[in-house]
């Protein structure tokens, strides 16, 4: 069976002896060009002229690219056209304005500097509250989801309730730092049509967007992604503009044209984790129990749309994470700044979403003295409730997840010997807390769901796999590998996963949203089933001629590299059926296709069924904090995540280990810093702190939910890429529980909960006058 | 064009000639003049850890010195210590033990671990947190690399003499 066990990474032969490609590794081809950007000095600015005359001197430079240079239209916008590749006004601090190409990376480099560019500097917006401020939004109405409940309006049970809390939470945004900066490389074919090679999550948009730079039609437009290293939405709709410049230098020069950007470039120039500001009015009872809920979620878009709209829709989605509101109204603002586009990232928003909640419930919990688990406990959604936005629920794994974990990770024992402890030390408390995970599967573009496959299968019974999906390191093209061998019924040596291109599947959806498995998945498979049922003819007629056995061609079956029948010992190998199949003049290549279905949102009303189903999953972490100088330590980690029945539990379980470090990363030590006039200050990993297996827990316990078979899904499976992160909210709240300890003030800390603001949260709840005193000095 | 200044380099084994700009960095020569593009470039700024090589037998970032500084040494990268039919240890633990997703980091972390098995052939987990501290992986949160190394170091320490094709051989 090549499904629902191990199986190593289908490239991994390749990375650990170096010879796995990505784009900038890629042999230069002769006359290659170097791209470096001219980039704005100022945060908002009108660009009035460009002087390139002196660059264009420098030995070795080639060319300018300039709006000048644009045949098509000047715009990468992928959903609004709101983006100017090469902008009259700039938006946001480092804005390319132009691009140099010369002979080396260093020669264009040098010569941005001979650019001279005119600007008329006009003010800017930087950070939530300034656009709220002057009231700048993407969109002149906020979205809106409102559940009305039994009591006649949410403002109502909120006023009826027994206890209210207000509340403000401002939660940083995070930078993607994949390994592998964006990479693009164009050049012209032959017969004058553009290939390009990209490091994108979606090649079909890469290409659409090139060719409307370009002003052709797609079908003059191939894009090849072999694998990146490294995406996490960054390069969902961020590599688009890259490409461009490439490809537009290639058709403007004649010659290939490279752009990798710097470390320094990537993090400057491209779009991250939306920083959210929340508001929020609480509604419960004196149980615990949650009444009403009012929030308005405030997510920092930057200068453009990008997918800003459909991101604050995810996070108002899982504001509700897994807990039943009776009443709840929640309001998303997309809010227009003068910063990078902020994009796609692990969660899409989701992960904003269900902080605010968690951190409502970390909130009441400690306002009516009641241990936080059993807050969340009691407020969890039953079978047949329905979300907010109307969605039913037939399924509720939360309630068995969290039982099961309790009692595996020894909670209640633990926690006992915490008090313990911070009853005895003097400057270390521990905390320990346990979060839950819901998150919707599907992208809320309903008619993003859809996934195309080419499969071929070659005379010698070997076969390649084409699918619109991309590698970033997930490992979907071993689960793609798996689906294909389990479904032909031959070994996974036989299947070779080829690397995406927009000619072999047209029209595909990014690789995003955790489907790329669910989507991909079921359109190999359906391209596998057409190719059966022709072989399952030639099979048929085979045992007929051979063995003079009348076999219905429904009773063939393929295994092992076997072709059998029902009721038949002989068997012919899965090489002679193909063979066989060749010489009697059947079709060995097909596509397939998918699109899930039952889905469907109304973005007006704020009602539907925007998610085929849902992940669940939940983590306890122990941590142990210092008080004196706010640094901690992450103890023990215990995680127990719904897979669904696993196609490869190793890949899923790296999936887990990975997005939870990087969930924790977010919420601990990832602070991105603007100054006052918009320039990011942490645009390099010297201040930009990523986790390192310094930071990693000390016990890291990681299991999936057993017997948990999901028949909406490929093979019962069920999607891992983005939910894990949000199970690192736990270590934020182990990091509220640490403090909780120190007295009775209220816990209050931004996030991320660096050092610096831990430590003055543990003073503020020592000492609540003190921590009046020093609000102008913290950094919150 | 800047003056070119004479190279002599032993890499993977195979002495090399040739003349760079001074200003050329290790791992630039090795990527773009000798196409070893096993080594890759993650943050451009010494922090990342993915152009890890080892230059006379010592794990470098190969980004932090210019070519001219190596001239004269041993320099082994990622495609120098095995080949997919006859693998290191630690190619081998990193592919089986999953200690990769994308795969960026991996050959510095490789070339990194090189270094600590020689130094210390049975790292605790603690001392393998501390020695790979400075090589950054976005996608794994590093359990299953501590997994690999401890599969590595078992591997050769059951072969007593484990068999690293280097400069020497």
């Amino acid at each position: 069976m090549p499904v629902h066990q191990n199986l190593p990474h289908e490239s991994a032969w390749l990375h650990v002896t170096g010879t796995a490609k990505y784009t900038a590794d890629l042999p230069e081809p002769r006359e290659l060009l170097y791209a470096w950007p001219v980039m704005s000095p100022h945060t908002h600015a009108e660009v009035l002229s460009i002087d390139f005359a002196a660059a264009l001197e420098r030995p070795g430079v080639v060319h300018i690219l300039t709006a000048a240079d644009v045949t098509g239209q000047n715009n990468t916008g992928p959903v609004r056209h709101d983006e100017p590749l090469f902008p009259h006004e700039v938006m946001y601090h480092s804005q390319a304005v132009a691009w140099v190409l010369a002979e080396s990376e260093q020669v264009a480099q040098a010569a941005t500097h001979l650019v001279q560019v005119e600007y008329r500097v006009l003010p800017a917006i930087v950070g939530i509250r300034a656009a709220l401020e002057q009231n700048s939004f993407h969109n002149p109405q906020p979205l809106k989801i409102v559940r009305s409940g039994v009591y006649g309006g949410v403002d109502l049970a909120l006023e009826q309730a027994e206890c209210s809390l207000e509340g403000e939470l401002e939660l940083g945004g995070q930078d993607h730092f994949y390994l592998e900066t964006h990479a693009s490389q164009a050049m012209l074919d032959e017969d004058g049509a553009m290939m390009v090679q990209c490091s994108t999550q979606h090649p079909s948009e890469t290409q659409t967007i090139v060719a409307e730079v370009l002003g052709w039609s797609r079908n003059r437009v191939a894009v090849q992604c072999l694998r990146m290293g490294g995406g996490f939405g960054g390069k969902e709709t961020q590599a688009n503009a890259f490409a461009a410049i490439a490809a537009l230098g290639a058709v403007k020069t004649g010659r290939p044209v490279r752009v990798r950007l710097t470390r320094h470039l990537d993090m400057l120039l491209t779009g991250k984790r939306h920083p959210f500001l929340a508001r929020y009015r609480v509604g419960f009872s004196k149980t615990g129990q949650l009444e009403a809920l009012k929030v308005d979620l405030f997510g920092d878009a930057g200068w453009s749309l990008d997918l800003s709209e459909a991101i604050v829709s995810r996070a108002m989605f899982h504001i509700d994470n897994c807990y039943f509101v009776p009443a709840l109204e929640v309001a998303g603002y997309i809010c227009k700044t003068n910063v990078t586009s902020h994009t796609a990232f692990r969660g899409f928003g989701g992960p904003q979403g269900m902080l605010v909640i968690e951190e409502i419930l970390g909130q009441v919990s400690r306002a009516l003295k009641l241990r936080p688990e059993q807050v969340r406990q009691q407020n969890f959604y039953q079978v047949n409730h329905s979300t907010h936005y109307g969605q039913p629920l037939d399924e509720v794994r939360i309630g068995r997840i969290w039982n099961e974990l309790l009692e595996s990770s020894d909670f209640v024992a633990r926690q006992k010997l915490l008090e313990g402890f911070n009853g005895s030390h003097p400057f270390f408390r521990r905390g320990i807390a346990i979060t839950p995970v819901k998150f919707g599967i599907s992208f809320t573009t309903t008619f993003l769901n859809q996934a195309g496959a080419l499969v071929l299968i070659y005379a010698d019974g070997s076969v390649q796999v084409n699918h619109g999906g991309t590698e970033m390191g997930q490992g979907l093209h071993t689960k793609m590998q798996q689906v294909a061998a389990h479904t032909l019924g031959i070994s996974t040596q036989n299947v070779r996963i080829m690397p995406t291109r927009t000619d072999k599947v047209p029209n595909t959806s990014a690789t995003a949203a955790s489907s790329g498995t669910d989507l991909n998945g079921m359109a190999v498979q359906n391209a596998c089933a057409t190719l059966l049922e022709r072989l399952s003819e030639v099979a048929a007629r085979m045992f007929g001629q051979m063995f003079g056995a009348s076999v219905h061609p429904q009773d063939i079956r393929f295994a092992g590299d076997l072709v059998g029948a029902l009721g038949r010992l002989e068997t012919f190998s899965w090489q002679q059926v193909v063979s066989q199949a060749y010489l009697s003049r059947v079709s060995l290549s097909s596509t397939g296709y998918f699109r899930t279905p039952e889905i469907h949102y109304d973005k007006v009303l704020g009602r539907g069924n925007p998610f085929r189903y849902f992940a669940w999953g939940a983590a306890v972490s122990e941590v142990q904090l210092d008080i004196l100088t706010g640094m901690w330590t992450l103890e023990r980690v215990d995680i127990l995540h719904d897979c669904g029945n696993s196609l490869n539990p190793m890949l899923d379980v790296g999936q887990l280990e990975g997005g939870f470090v990087q969930g924790m990363g977010w919420l601990t030590m990832e602070e991105l810093v603007w100054d006052d006039s918009g320039k990011l200050k942490t645009f390099a990993p010297s201040t930009y702190k990523i986790p390192t297996l310094a930071e990693i827990p000390t016990d890291f316990r990681v299991n999936l939910l057993t017997h948990a078979f999901e028949p909406k899904v490929i093979l019962g499976s069920k999607a891992v890429g983005e939910p894990p992160l949000m199970l690192a909210i736990s270590v934020r709240e182990a990091l509220r529980d640490a403090l909780s300890s120190l007295g009775n003030g209220a816990v209050h800390f931004a996030s991320p909960a660096t050092p610096e603001r831990l430590f003055w949260a543990a003073e503020g709840v020592k000492n609540p006058e003190k921590e009046r005193a020093l609000e102008g000095i913290t950094a919150d | 064009m800047a003056e070119k200044v004479p190279v002599t380099l032993t890499i993977n084994g195979i002495e090399t000639h040739s003349s760079v700009e001074a200003r050329t960095l290790l791992v630039h020569y090795l990527r773009e003049d000798l196409g070893l593009t096993g080594t890759h470039v993650g943050c451009d700024t010494s922090q990342c850890g993915a152009c890890t090589v080892q230059l006379d037998g010592m794990a470098v970032k190969s980004c932090t010195m210019f070519a001219v500084q190596a001239s004269g040494s041993s320099v082994t990268t990622i495609e120098g210590i095995g080949s997919v039919e006859k693998m290191h240890p630690l190619q081998t633990g990193f592919w089986e033990m999953h200690g990769l997703q994308c795969g960026f980091c991996t050959p510095g972390m490789i070339m990194s671990t090189i270094d600590l098995l020689e130094r210390n052939p049975n790292p605790t987990d603690d001392q393998i947190r501390h020695a790979l501290e400075g090589n950054f992986c976005r996608c794994t949160g590093y359990h299953n690399i501590l997994r690999a190394v401890h599969y590595a170091a078992d591997l050769m320490s059951a072969s007593s003499a484990p068999e690293v094709l280097s400069a020497d051989d």
